[in-house]
């Protein structure tokens, strides 16, 4: 009995921490997929071709009481690019566009966030492709958080933005209706 | 006019597989060249990779059936080269065959490593039979590199057979495209009918 008192305080005690706290930590739950990243391009103006990268990963801290605090940290692995295509995937990484071997990697870097409403948000940011680094602008929602069934604490986001490919030097004439990439975030983060 | 080899020379059917693979293999290079320059608003971007995935089975298999050919036939005997020389051209003639054998599956590699099959002229399709991701990037750069390599032995191979025409005033160049000499016709024919 004594030690079930016992418990109980420290939960009460870690419950009423974590509410007061600033911020806490999440790591981006990649290890089993509840995040994704995906992008589409318009094909010859005529349909959406769209894709992923399979591997990246990440870290965001999100305090409910006050969301213009958050931060996110995402590390894309460009090699993972995947369009279902194998052949198509090659050129992707090749050196007229992606070129994965001179830039294995692209990231992206929360420098402000600003609330837009109710589980909205604004996220600026850096996002560091082929090399060269620009500011994005995402458009973030939180879906939802709380208690997982496991004994955690997640929350999820998605967010999305469009970047022009020339302005990270892929130069590759795809044609006039593909110069425009939309990026899609879906992030679910376990909290540390 | 011989259709099988004989201990005299290479009969017709050697003589087209020799010829038209080796018109088909400098086209490929080329095509190969040219295809992954492409504009992607060019006319052949899609076909002219079609036409290399194709071609390319098609010479998979020719280069198969020349092997059982070559197997199955007599070998001609030319004693007109020093051992050394006889043992550099048997170095190179085996290098083609497994440099070319190598590139045309490294070909094969890049295609079919999602589970997609190798369309050859919509004539028939050759299944994926090994799917690993990222295994087209190796496969590519495997088969650039040997295609490198067998347009660089057949520069050696077509200089070693001009020497030996010009220089040496050997008959090996011309057995390849003049096939047997014709004053052995009986005793090669009937050879062949023993």
């Amino acid at each position: 009995m004594k030690f079930g008192t016992a418990t109980l305080a420290v939960t009460t005690l870690t419950t009423f921490m974590s509410t007061t706290a600033m911020a806490a930590d999440y790591v981006i739950d990649t290890k089993n997929a509840h995040a994704s990243i995906n992008f589409r391009i318009k094909h010859l103006g005529y349909s959406w071709l769209t894709g992923r990268f399979d591997k990246f990963s990440g870290t965001f801290s999100y305090d409910e009481k006050n969301p213009d605090a958050s931060k996110v940290k995402i590390e894309i692995d460009t090699t993972s690019v995947d369009t279902n295509f194998a052949e198509r995937d090659k050129h992707l990484r090749g050196g007229d566009l992606l070129d994965v071997d001179m830039f294995p990697t692209a990231t992206f870097e929360s420098t402000s966030v600003k609330s837009a409403g109710p589980d909205k948000a604004v996220i600026t940011g850096k996002l560091t492709l082929h090399g060269e680094t620009k500011d994005v602008t995402i458009e973030a929602e939180r879906i939802g958080g709380g208690a997982d069934p496991w004994g955690g604490q997640r929350m999820g986001f998605t967010g999305t933005t469009k970047i022009a490919l020339a302005d990270y030097g892929i130069l590759r004439d795809l044609g006039p209706f593909s110069k425009d990439v939309e990026l899609t975030l879906n992030v679910e983060g376990v909290k540390q | 006019m011989y259709i099988r080899d004989t201990s005299e020379g290479y009969g017709i059917v050697s003589r087209l597989f020799h010829w038209l693979m080796a018109i088909a293999i400098f086209f490929m290079f080329g095509l190969g060249l040219w295809m992954v320059r492409l504009d992607y608003y060019s006319p052949y971007y899609n076909a002219a990779p079609e036409l290399h995935r194709s071609l390319g089975i098609i010479l998979l298999l020719a280069l198969l059936v020349r092997w059982i050919w070559r197997g199955a036939n007599p070998k001609p005997v030319f004693d007109d080269l020093t051992p050394l020389e006889q043992k550099a051209s048997r170095a190179v003639h085996w290098s083609f065959y497994v440099l070319l054998l190598a590139l045309m599956v490294s070909g094969y590699l890049i295609v079919t490593p999602d589970g997609q099959p190798v369309d050859v002229f919509g004539w028939f399709s050759v299944p994926s039979v090994l799917q690993m991701r990222g295994l087209e990037d190796r496969a590519g750069y495997v088969h650039r590199l040997l295609a490198y390599a067998v347009i660089a032995l057949a520069v050696v191979h077509s200089l070693a057979a001009l020497k030996h025409h010009f220089f040496d005033k050997s008959k090996i160049m011309t057995r390849m495209w003049a096939g047997p000499p014709s004053s052995n016709v009986l005793t090669s024919e009937k050879e062949d009918h023993l």
